[in-house]
């Protein structure tokens, strides 16, 4: 190989596209990918694009690899492997190529779509289905694993200990005849233009886990304490549901699904009015659904978790791709003043942190907290640093033991009082979505209405949220606000522009609602220009900063609705236009 | 408790003190009524009843006993108590509400509930309107009752909850009437003593909407036959009785619906390893 070649040098990060027609089994081949670079100690992450069809239809993988913790989509692609190109156009605006990419065809004589080449990317092609002739049972996924990991300088035995490890229940001949592919195709790699190699990882670091968002949220809630799961399927947070229902008998706990998201939100105020942390996980449609009955549970001071994995909205909109616009529904969403508290994981390990934060809240509070995670997040699988096990002392305020004069809502000057859960002899109360006294018994009167508001008001806004309600990165006189999944390519367009973190202030809202503008003030001292960043087509959190935390006048907007990824370049370009200024 | 002792619980240490909002001569006084008599009778201390309820003025129920209870929203009691109970197995669950609440926003949860056959009873009190919002037709309306709201009457074929339930796959269907407290009082009871979803349509007028339903204590009767396990024989009863039979019509012996439970329990730990690389 010849070492002047620029693309023979060993690159920090490298992300591919691997494309294919139903069946041809792209995203079995990236998910392997991302596991043998992981077990070679790479960082990364995988998205998963397809078209309409249920199952089936043309697929795509999207791989990035790196050496360091990756936290945002590449802004362009290295390679793009097409198993075939069956509609594989209808990918192109999601996979920009360039002059440096190498795209390589698995299907000999096929013609690369223009949409791929007009970028000026090198072509090469493979005769896979020839190559194969003679190896039983071998398939051309396994042989484009091959092929990539090669190119990449991923360790054959990476690659061998994933075939067994993940296809161990296929039996032996499914392993070695993928095996046998994988080999052939790094054989055939050699041959294909040069191709640069990743850097070496960081060797003891951090144990390192692969994991979905949706998968971190779900053992975030049983970190929490949720023992209680009411379930209405719907992309893209049906993961989360599916990962718990196994788990949660494991640990005492259990999962129904409901015939619909009005009846899961109220199976969850049921099961915690009885004393178990409960949660429920659904997307934009069934939020709006759910609005109702969150809040009965803030009425009735039962504390209640609901996960919304953003999607493409409104309506049904854009099922399956990622999108913040259900902000204004979680935090205003709910009929009368009805003061919740609503959290946003700022990355895929954040996930697992986030949720279990929202337990704690939800429970401490007796109130009812929404998750904003996204389908970004939450479908996107990606190689992490091992999070933190952080434990709350969660416990909600039971009434253990109680006396006549036991009050369900009492007004103890905190906002927060002792529940008596059912089976407590004399603790007996109606909880209630109709406004009562301290006792519990429905009232109208205007003192009992302003005394039991200002309580669910004061326990939200007098909590002690510490240092969780954001996350503050880099200082200088420049700040971006962001939340959500744009944290991610928002940090990195940041690190490109201030390396060293002295010149731009990335702030991330973790806490989105109660609305905290004096803590905002303080992240922002001394900042004289702020850039709001989200992926919203109407500015949701930009308007939401300017309306209820002070946000300055001088604040700018940077918003797209879905479903492209907002990248990381494009960021950059628009962080250092505006620095300029 | 040995034969000789005396009830722990009488049927008054099942009310609490709470004075009720609906009009005088309502139905609903007598299934309060007959529940906290059904409760005596069983002798299940009150903390361990949650008596759960939609929106409605037989909604209103919970409050007025001495048990726990969940006042919800509109429609959704089922599903609130099907969380309870499932969570908590120990609980005796009572859900009530109108057939409004029940039959119309509610519906697609009866269907569900009669499906899951969760160990609870369901206890409809049936006055064939919407009482609470003043007078406009339920499911269960006759298609020529004129209300302000829909002149002429609604033209549509009044719901037949029984038949429903039944096809649904409810585990036992009672129908009483306000105006027999006691005899209600033993179907409650029977229906809350047997196992899986029991459901209980108690006729129970509402005097100020629809005054003409006092006319209910001459046309209801005790069924002139006894209760069926039969669902063939059932169904065809319950499509075509006079809407006035009353007593237990059809019980099975359905396995209620419970969670899977885990014997061998584990830590939450131990989830962490599947994700290590
Ligand atoms: C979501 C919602 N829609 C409408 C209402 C208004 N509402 C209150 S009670 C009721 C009907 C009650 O009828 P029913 O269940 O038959 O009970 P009844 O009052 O006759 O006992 C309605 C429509 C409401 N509270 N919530
Ligand atoms: S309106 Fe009808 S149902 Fe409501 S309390 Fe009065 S009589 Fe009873």
């Amino acid at each position: 190989m010849n070492t002047s070649d620029p693309a023979a040098q060993a690159a920090e990060t490298i992300t591919v596209a691997l494309v294919g027609s139903g069946g041809s089994g792209v995203m079995t081949a990236g998910d392997f990918l991302l596991r043998a670079a992981s077990k070679a100690g790479w960082y990364g992450m995988m998205t998963r694009s397809s078209g309409p069809q249920i199952r089936g239809g043309e697929a795509a993988a999207y791989v990035t690899l790196s050496s360091r913790p990756v936290d945002a989509p590449s802004d362009r692609f290295d390679m793009l492997y097409a198993i075939d190109w069956k509609n594989a156009e209808r990918f192109s605006a999601e996979i920009p190529l360039d002059t440096a990419s190498l795209i390589v065809s698995g299907e000999a004589g096929a013609t690369v779509p223009d949409a791929f080449t007009k970028g000026g990317a090198r072509i090469a092609e493979l005769d896979v289905k020839a190559l194969l002739k003679d190896v039983s049972g071998g398939r051309p996924n396994m042989l484009a694993l091959g092929v990539v990991c090669t190119l990449m300088g991923i360790q054959p035995d990476a690659v061998e200990d994933v075939l067994e490890s993940r296809l161990g229940k296929k039996g032996a001949m499914a392993i070695e005849s993928s095996t046998a592919a994988a080999e052939l195709g790094a054989k055939c790699a050699r041959d294909l233009p040069s191709f640069p190699k990743l850097s070496t990882p960081a060797q003891n670091g951090p144990e390192h886990w692969v994991i979905t968002g949706n998968q971190a949220a779900g053992l975030g809630a049983l970190r929490g304490g949720i023992r209680f799961v009411a379930a209405y399927p719907i992309t893209p947070a049906t993961e989360i549901l599916e990962w718990m229902s196994p788990r949660l008998p494991k640990v005492g706990g259990n999962l129904v699904q409901a015939e619909d998201e009005l009846a899961s939100i109220n199976m969850a105020i049921g099961a915690s009015y009885g004393g178990t942390p409960s949660l429920t996980a659904t997307s934009g449609p069934g939020l709006a659904l759910m609005t109702e009955s969150i809040g009965l549970a803030i009425a009735s001071e039962t504390p209640v978790v609901v996960v919304d994995v953003m999607r493409g909205g409104p309506s049904t909109g854009i099922p399956t791709k990622s999108e913040q616009g259900d902000l204004n529904l979680a935090v205003f969403g709910l009929h009368g003043d009805a003061p919740h508290v609503v959290v946003a994981p700022t990355s895929i390990s954040d996930c697992v942190f986030t949720t279990q934060w929202a337990v704690h809240l939800a429970e401490s509070m007796q109130t009812a907290a929404i998750v904003l995670s996204d389908q970004a997040l939450g479908q996107t699988i990606s190689v992490i640093d091992k999070p933190a096990d952080i434990a709350f002392a969660t416990r909600r305020l039971v009434a253990d033991t109680v006396d006549e004069s036991y009050n369900r809502y009492a007004l103890t000057g905190t906002g927060v009082s002792p529940m008596s859960l059912p089976g407590t002899p004399g603790g007996q109360y109606t909880a209630d979505g109709l406004e009562h006294n301290p006792r519990g018994t429905p009232s109208s009167t205007a003192e009992d209405h302003a005394a039991q508001m200002e309580k669910r008001l004061q326990k939200i806004v007098e909590f002690d949220y510490g240092s969780h309600w954001a996350d503050i990165d880099g200082d200088g006189d420049v700040a971006v606000v962001t939340w959500g999944s744009m944290t991610g390519p928002v940090r990195e367009a940041a690190r490109r522009v201030d390396p060293d973190g002295s010149k731009v202030r990335v702030v991330s809202l973790r806490l989105l609602a109660p609305a905290k503008p004096e803590w905002l003030a303080e992240a922002l001292d001394g900042v004289e220009r702020t850039l709001v960043v989200e992926q919203t087509h109407s500015a949701q959190f930009y308007h939401y900063l300017y309306s209820h935390f002070g946000l300055d006048t001088n604040a700018e907007p940077f918003h797209r609705p879905g479903p492209l990824p907002l990248r990381p370049a494009e960021l950059e370009a628009k962080i250092r236009e505006w620095t300029r200024q | 408790m040995t034969a000789e002792s005396a009830p722990a619980f009488a049927a008054k240490d099942f009310k609490s003190d709470i004075k009720p909002v609906w009009c005088p001569g309502c139905g609903d006084y007598s299934v309060l009524s007959s529940v906290t008599k059904a409760l005596a009778e069983l002798q299940t201390p009150p903390e361990d009843v949650a008596v759960v309820s939609g929106i409605g003025c037989s909604s209103r129920i919970p409050a007025y006993t001495n048990c726990y209870g969940f006042h919800g929203v509109h429609g959704r009691a089922l599903p609130l108590a099907i969380g309870l109970k499932v969570s908590r197995p120990d609980l005796t669950v009572i859900v009530t509400g109108g057939d409004g609440d029940g039959y119309s926003i509610g519906g697609n949860h009866f269907l569900h509930a009669c499906r899951r056959n969760v160990d609870m009873t369901y206890i409809v009190m049936d006055n064939q309107v919407y009482g609470m919002t003043k007078g406009q037709p339920s499911p269960t309306t006759e298609p020529d009752w004129e209300s302000g709201l829909v002149p002429g009457g609604t033209r549509i074929r009044p719901f037949m909850p029984l038949v429903v339930a039944l096809a649904s796959g409810a585990n036992f269907i009672a129908r009483g009437f306000s105006g027999d407290p006691n005899g209600t009082a033993q179907l409650i009871a029977e229906a809350i003593r047997h196992p899986g979803f029991s459901f209980v349509e108690v006729l129970s007028p509402c005097v100020t909407f629809r005054p003409e339903q006092r006319n209910w204590k001459h046309e209801t009767h005790p069924a002139p036959v006894e209760a069926t396990n039969d669902r063939g024989r059932a169904a065809r009863r319950l499509a075509t009785d006079d809407g006035f039979n009353t007593g237990v019509l059809f019980y099975d012996n359905r396995a209620p619906y419970m969670p899977p439970v885990d014997a061998n329990l584990t830590d939450v730990q131990q989830f962490d390893r599947e994700f290590a690389v």
